[in-house]
């Protein structure tokens, strides 16, 4: 996977001349003015349509639950906020709040933990590399191909002999292995691009260690740091099965919370939806703040 | 970490130091090059490796919680039990099912939106924008979507547009859908593909975009279709974007576990292995049949994915060849 060659000589063609009587429909890189509308029209349709439950839902939340169930839906119903006072507890008494802390708290930590493993990993992976570096990232790689399921019952027996369930730092050490692996690929990837002779530099220049990583290897890495750390976030807040299993009323995350609407009745529709907004906000936030990255990231470095 | 002094070196740079004792000043140097890795691979190995081990171990015990008197050496019992129960058979299946159909479909429906973005048109940042909507919205509150607000039979989006376009030509009976309970696991498949597409997209668009221009437009100049261009050169550049696309998707969607617990719960024929296993060990406590049905998953997930690597090294001598 590490084969993949990153796409630095990328040529954006300036020639968009080219003799008549040549089909060029299609290649529209070199002829952005022309012959694009059809594609551009398709686009947006297909862009619409994948987003249309996206619209749907933040839509619906801001309906009445009257309006919000209705057959043809009544899209241009009055706005409200009722469904996210709902939401918050207002009837109810059952307040979000406990279980958005505690995902917050498992996927910071956990991301926080994740960078302090990963980067001195990824380190010794690219910068100054081990020996059998492939090796040892292929062994992360596989950490990773191994089904939770394959050991989440050993995992929930120990939590419960050593009375760690329904503990947040126990999730927390979960959410740390879990995102470990990727993060490493992902970290390795944004730490070659660091260029040798730049290091090769600091090295003739007497920089110690410290200024190496400050000077030299931070300004680099730092976009690619970041990004890791907010797609290690977004798994670590979108996290389901092991929140289920590990933890309760005391440690229960978003997810957990969420799963509270699984076989609702009645008139709850604006509520779910309000619920889904809110609880995917800081998912949709973080994706966004990465997007100049999430390729690379979310490739394991493989695409650039 | 005794790096501080250490040289910079990638190899290929290693440079030779005259000294008496260079065979354990070489061993200090690599074990100070391996230190920094160390931390995160301990902790992998505790958290990851280890737990294994014991899953592997009680996978060879008749163990239910529920009944402690009966604990014993069960040798293959419980292999046995899940290659022939057969829930346990069709979840296995499902898995298969589920995952094929997920990966392929949205593989597909990826490389059309990555071949359409990759042109220029107006508000192309935005439509992409959109586009990777779907992938951002947590997995539970996206299943419950998909459940509530848009396969509902009585109030869902999808039956209400299906009314709406119906009402526009007179019509007061329109047809009505009901996946949820006629074609369940196709609205868990519906569900994944809708969420996984944009990453797909993603990933095959800057496979696109790092192609060399230079060999397409000489096969413009010498008259090739589109469709022949497609063919001959954008495919084989995008092989190997397709084949990471496919095998990242295949090792999430085989271990999804939110989509088929919120929509269907399991019903219906829609409980794919990683459902099977939690029902086996939470409420039925049949410890040792969950951990046998977990080395299996490892093992199906072992084997597909040599045979991936395999299959992507050979392609990729086969095109170095040619």
């Amino acid at each position: 996977m590490s084969t993949l060659s990153p796409a630095a000589t990328r040529i954006t063609p300036e020639k968009s001349s080219s003799p008549s009587g040549v089909r060029r429909r299609g290649k529209s890189r070199m002829d952005p003015t022309r012959n694009n509308t059809a594609a551009g029209i398709a686009a947006w349709l297909m862009s619409l349509l994948f987003a249309a439950p996206v619209l749907w839902m933040i839509l619906t939340s801001f309906h009445s639950e009257t309006d919000a169930a209705t057959n043809p839906p009544s899209i241009a119903a009055n706005l409200t906020l009722d469904a996210y006072k709902e939401f918050f507890g207002e009837t109810s008494g059952v307040s979000p709040w406990p279980s958005l802390i505690n995902s917050a708290t498992a996927s910071i930590l956990s991301t926080v933990l994740v960078l302090v493993l990963a980067i001195p990993a990824a380190y010794a992976l690219s910068i100054r590399p081990v020996k059998k570096w492939t090796d040892v990232m292929f062994f992360f790689l596989s950490t990773k191909m191994m089904p939770v399921v394959a050991a989440i019952l050993p995992l929930y027996l120990f939590a419960k002999t050593v009375g760690a369930l329904d503990n947040i730092w126990f999730l927390i050490l979960m959410y740390t292995s879990m995102n470990l692996p990727i993060a490493v690929w992902m970290m390795r990837s944004f730490l070659a691009e660091v260029p040798v002779e730049m290091l090769e530099a600091a090295q003739i220049d007497g920089a110690n260690l410290i200024l190496t990583l400050r000077k030299v290897i931070a300004p680099v890495a730092m976009p690619g740091i970041a990004a890791t750390a907010l797609i290690c976030f977004i798994f670590s807040w979108n996290e389901l099965l092991l929140a289920r299993v590990l933890t309760g009323v005391v440690a229960g995350t978003a997810p957990v919370f969420l799963t509270g609407f699984v076989s609702s009745q009645g008139l709850f529709l604006a509520k779910v939806c309000a619920a889904a907004v809110i609880i995917s906000l800081p998912v949709l936030f973080a994706g966004f703040a990465a997007q100049d990255k999430l390729v690379q990231g979310l490739s394991l470095g493989a695409v650039k | 970490m005794t790096t501080a002094t250490a040289r910079i070196s990638r190899p290929g740079h290693a440079t030779a130091t005259p000294s008496r004792n260079k065979a354990s000043r070489e061993r200090a140097l690599a074990w100070a090059r391996r230190a920094p890795l160390l931390p995160a691979l301990i902790f992998l190995i505790i958290v990851t490796q280890l737990p294994f081990v014991v899953t592997l171990i009680i996978s060879f015990l008749n163990w239910n919680s529920l009944s402690p008197n009966t604990t014993g050496f069960a040798g293959l019992q419980n292999y046995v039990t899940v290659l022939t129960d057969p829930d346990l058979r069709q979840a296995i299946f499902t898995t298969i099912l589920l995952t094929v159909a997920v990966v392929l479909a949205s593989l597909v429906i990826g490389l059309g939106l990555a071949l359409l973005l990759d042109k220029k048109f107006i508000g192309r940042g935005l439509a992409r924008t959109l586009l990777i909507a779907p992938f951002l919205v947590v997995p539970v509150a996206a299943a419950l979507i998909w459940k509530h607000a848009l396969l509902n039979p009585t109030y869902g989006l999808i039956n209400g547009v299906l009314t709406w376009i119906w009402s526009l030509f007179g019509s007061d009976a329109p047809p009505q859908l009901d996946l949820l309970s006629q074609a369940p696991l196709m609205a868990v498949i519906i569900s994944l593909v809708w969420q996984w597409t944009p990453f797909m997209m993603l990933i095959l668009l800057a496979g696109l975009q790092s192609r060399p221009m230079d060999t397409v437009e000489a096969a413009q100049m010498d008259g090739a279709t589109p469709w022949a261009i497609f063919r001959h050169l954008t495919l084989p550049h995008l092989r190997q974007y397709l084949e990471l696309g496919g095998l990242l998707g295949a090792i999430y969607i085989v271990q999804n576990f939110d989509a088929v617990f919120t929509l269907t719960s399991g019903g219906l024929g829609t409980a794919n292995l990683p459902y099977a296993i939690y029902q086996t060990f939470y409420y039925a406590n049949e410890y040792g049949l969950a951990s046998a049905a977990g080395v299996v998953v490892v093992i199906g997930t072992i084997l597909v994915a040599t045979f991936a690597l395999r299959t992507v090294f050979s392609l990729f001598k086969k095109e170095a060849a040619r």
